[in-house]
């Protein structure tokens, strides 16, 4: 990097400002003045125009090889067989949805306050609502949070809202990474966070919540209405974060009961992507509306009668309630709840059914064969879908290191909770032939 | 309920459902079948669309042409920075090598993704002034939420547990008191002078020893650079506060001083905004936390570290936690850094030399149509007053809407709350002067409609999808999702 005083007469022509210094000099011009510095003089002297240590611009095509160049020093899930999930999962993304969200009109479209200018987004968000509900067989959707972590925080802070408690229980089953999210989300609201075993949740009268993942992080299925009835027995809330592609088969935490069901979006069409752009998604029963946080988009009619959607119960959000606010929230992830809703259409009834009983047969067929293995067991007999953890005879970073010579990316290491454990993932991606060599693979290992 | 007369969109994706019709086809199962588990662990009914792929893109289409964006309108909204967003930016992020990659894959297989995050957070830090930053956050609100329990662990570190409110300017975004409450604040309200800064008398009022801290908005949401500011920093840290900067407005200072300069302490920016990274209808944004080495400890986890050329993640040692469930929106992340390498030192300058100017030319050439409460030089935006329109019977609102019919979006309005009839305007430096040129005239005719026919500005829209909507109703009686039970 060169440090550089820079030229503060705006002289630079880049490719995204119009305005030649010709046209600059007309309007500085109308202005009485004849400097853009000039504009600048209610900062103060010894503090404008600081040495600015920035690269010097690139081209496009330079861009595009720097960038190009950092790319390929990752390796991308398609590049090879793939059994990472924890979290972020590798799903079929169709063809249609990239050139969709990036179209012009969606992708660089504000947040939709004004409503006439902004029927596409806000029938898209009522579209999303919609699927959501049905998906968890909740009665209420909002239009999404940041990502899975943070919804499932934000139904933490809601349920203690709606209950007036100040206690929250979380099973040692839900994501390690969500449940630190939680704790930070409560730290400073003097919500005290206990985690309790999912198999003899200990929970009393000051519990606000028991929060539960669905399939929860080890890939297992618990017992959803037992737990919910727990819940309910102590007048806490059930809150539980519901893997969305799961629900093409399993029953929806809704039947179980279940007050607030959050999850991530992401397996809905959006790329994994290092962890972000996702989608949080966040649904609750009718009666606790008003304590929910984020947008919703109503269906209503315009001064003709015309259907038209609008902006709705806005007197939950920060722009009108400041601090008295159900959340901060603002910017949300909208674009990718556009993703998640044209994945739904597209999936449709059959395709989600499909893609979920695929997930289910490949990730059964792998998990058996591994069990079959010498030195490997599986750590549960409960039910699962797509995740599972083996016990594996050597340390899995040492195992993953081996795969990696395969080009193959092995599971997640969680031997902090199971000696040797390693956490597999297998979803429609991964084929047969996939499959088969991670069990050759694996097999070496005894 | 009246249907509209969009044929290509008034049917939902349910109404529009034919049993049988499929989006995809997926491939057959080539593992033997595995035993289903118990029958009730399984749902019956699942409630989507049937439709065909060329039903499901034609309609989304249909829906984003009912939109006004940056790529087919003029989009002043004031506070915004609708800015034009490059499309080199998309394309990178979406490349393989970064939109493939998962974020718990081994750190050795993604190298150039922590290149690129080490990088970023170094051109982010030069460019506040505050050297230490984190990009785990995912929104402007998500870093404030982040900044605001930077300073609570700060203070509980120092043992100065008695520090409890924070005091956040009447011209602020919700975003801010929001966000102070979620971190555990109790929020003081502080008043703007007659200039439109922070009202020295006041901020001494609560610059006492239960002061945390107070959150800046710089330039202000009057579009205005506080000339107190280096005072207003220094009175909080004799009083032993620290102080929050909002960058929402920092489109207006890239290059031109550093936050860290003037005396902030730590500092959210809005990669969605000043950096050009598209808004998507609500989102994805991105909210990097800023802050002095001295705040360095307590940023959320998790940072990028480089030691010899290689990268790492790392958790702060007295980290606040982790705010979100990986490391930040990376997609949003890659479209910055690329915007940053385009423009380089020179660029960023150019960037906010030239919004400052179109703003200034926009609001010199509409001084006397419409009334600008703070007549001074202003930053990226200008705010005016529809005061004087109000007098003939209109407002701000109609007036925005009325915009609407000349192709251009609506500015801002009624924000920030201390202007009646606030119309906050942002031309942004991606305009070319011949907009700005038309904009202005358009808010002349407007001014003049007012007077000479008034219920065309105060029935406005006419030429949208839909007319003024009935708010009332949708609050009244909310329909939030499609059923089939329910009459259409």
């Amino acid at each position: 990097m060169t440090a550089t005083r820079p030229d503060t007469t705006g002289h630079f022509q880049s490719h995204y400002i119009p305005n030649t210094t010709d046209e600059q000099a007309e309007m500085l011009a109308s202005l009485g003045i004849d400097s853009i510095d000039r504009l600048f003089a209610d900062i103060p002297d010894e503090f404008r125009n600081p040495v600015l240590d920035l690269p010097a611009p690139l081209s496009e095509l330079e861009i595009q090889r720097e960038l190009g160049g950092m790319a390929a020093k990752n390796r991308p899930l398609g590049s090879g067989p793939s059994f990472l999930g924890a979290g972020s999962y590798d799903h079929f993304i169709p063809a249609l949805i990239k050139p969709l969200i990036t179209r012009g009109e969606f992708i660089t479209a504000y947040t939709p306050y004004q409503a006439e200018a902004s029927q596409g987004t806000l029938q898209v968000i009522y579209e999303f609502q919609t699927l959501i509900c049905n998906l968890y067989g909740m009665e209420v959707a909002n239009a999404g949070m940041y990502d899975g972590a943070t919804s499932l925080a934000e139904a933490a802070l809601m349920a203690c809202r709606v209950t007036k408690r100040e206690k929250v229980a979380v099973a040692d089953t839900v994501s390690p990474a969500y449940s630190a999210v939680i704790h930070t989300y409560c730290q400073s609201q003097d919500i005290a966070v206990e985690t309790v075993s999912p198999n003899n949740p200990t929970l009393d009268g000051e519990t606000a919540c028991l929060v539960l993942q669905y399939p929860n992080y080890y890939g297992n299925i618990e017992d959803m209405q037992g737990l919910v009835d727990a819940a309910h027995a102590q007048g806490a809330l059930a809150v539980v974060s519901t893997d969305p592609t799961a629900m093409g088969m399993f029953q929806t935490p809704g039947h179980y009961g279940a007050d607030i069901v959050t999850g991530d979006g992401q397996p809905l069409g959006i790329p994994s992507s290092f962890g972000g752009p996702y989608v949080g998604l966040f649904a609750t029963k009718q009666e606790y509306i008003r304590q929910m946080p984020s947008r919703l988009s109503g269906r209503t009619v315009d001064k003709n009668g015309k259907t038209g959607y609008v902006l709705t119960l806005q007197t939950r959000e920060q722009h009108i309630r400041r601090e008295r606010a159900t959340s901060n929230i603002c910017t949300n992830e909208a674009l990718y709840a556009l993703a998640a809703t044209i994945y739904l259409a597209a999936m449709g009834k059959q395709g989600m059914r499909q893609i979920a009983e695929l997930c289910y047969h490949k990730a059964h067929y792998a998990a058996s064969q591994i069990n079959a293995l010498p030195g490997y067991s599986l750590t549960s007999n409960d039910p699962f879908f797509q995740e599972f953890v083996v016990q594996c005879p050597a340390p899995p970073t040492e195992i993953n290191r081996k795969l990696m010579e395969k080009n193959i990316l092995g599971g997640l290491d969680v031997s902090e909770r199971t000696p040797n454990g390693m956490l597999l993932c297998v979803t429609e991606i991964n084929s047969r032939e996939d499959i088969d060599a991670l069990i050759a693979a694996l097999s070496e290992f005894k | 309920m009246q249907q509209g007369g969009n044929r290509k969109t008034e049917k939902l994706l349910l109404q529009r459902s034919v049993p049988g019709r499929v989006g995809v086809v997926l491939p057959d199962l080539d593992v033997p079948a595995q035993p289903m588990p118990d029958q009730a662990m399984l749902r019956d009914e699942l409630l989507l669309p049937e439709v065909s792929e060329p039903e499901v893109v034609q309609y989304f289409t249909g829906l984003s042409q009912l939109n006004f964006s940056i790529d087919t309108h003029f989009y002043p909204l004031g506070s915004c920075t609708m800015k034009y967003n490059p499309k080199i930016n998309d394309e990178v992020a979406f490349q393989p090598g970064f939109a493939g990659i998962h974020p718990m894959q081994p750190v050795e297989q993604s190298q150039g993704a922590l290149e690129l995050l080490h990088k970023l957070q170094g051109f982010l830090g030069e460019i506040t002034g505050l050297p230490a930053v984190g990009l785990s956050t995912l929104a402007g609100a998500h870093g404030e939420l982040g900044g605001m329990l930077m300073i609570r662990a700060h203070h509980l570190a120092n043992g100065d547990i008695g520090r409890t409110k924070v005091a956040i300017p009447d011209s602020a975004h919700g975003t801010n008191p929001a966000s102070a409450a979620m971190a555990g604040f109790e929020v003081v309200e502080l008043a703007s002078d007659k200039d439109g800064n922070v009202d020295l008398d006041a901020l001494h009022a609560v610059a006492g020893p239960d002061l945390a801290g107070v959150m800046i908005t710089l330039p202000s949401t009057l579009g205005l650079f506080d000339t107190n500011i280096v005072e207003v920093c220094r009175i909080v840290h004799e009083a032993g506060g620290l102080v929050y900067g909002d960058g929402a407005n920092m489109n207006a200072l890239l290059g031109r001083v550093k936050l860290g300069d003037l005396g902030f302490d730590v500092a959210h920016l809005n990669l969605h905004k000043t950096f050009s990274t598209p808004h998507g209808g609500g989102g994805p944004g991105a909210g990097p936390v800023c802050a002095t080495d001295q705040l360095a400890p307590y940023l959320s986890a998790p940072i990028v570290t480089e030691k010899s050329g290689v990268y790492d993640l790392a958790a702060p040692e007295k980290s606040i936690g982790k705010l979100s469930g990986f490391h930040g929106n990376f997609g949003v992340l890659v479209r910055a850094y690329t915007y940053i390498r385009t423009l380089g030192g020179a660029g960023v300058l150019s960037i906010s030399g030239n919004a400052v100017l179109n703003a200034n030319y926009m609001m010199n050439a509409l001084r006397g149509v419409y009334h600008l409460p703070y007549d001074r030089t202003c930053m990226h935006e200008a705010v005016f007053s529809a005061d004087l329109q109000k007098e003939r019977g209109s407002s701000g609102l109609e007036i925005a809407k009325r915009l609407l019919d000349y192709g251009f979006h609506a500015p801002t309005m009624y924000f920030p709350l201390i202007v009646h009839e606030a119309l906050m305007i942002e031309p942004t430096e991606s305009e070319t002067k011949e907009t700005i040129d038309l904009f202005v005239q358009a808010l002349i005719d407007i001014d003049r409609e007012v007077t000479e026919n008034t219920e065309l500005v105060n029935n406005a829209p006419h030429t949208t999808p839909v007319a003024r909507l009935d708010e009332a109703r949708a609050a009244r009686q909310p329909d939030l999702r499609w059923q089939p039970e329910a009459a259409d």
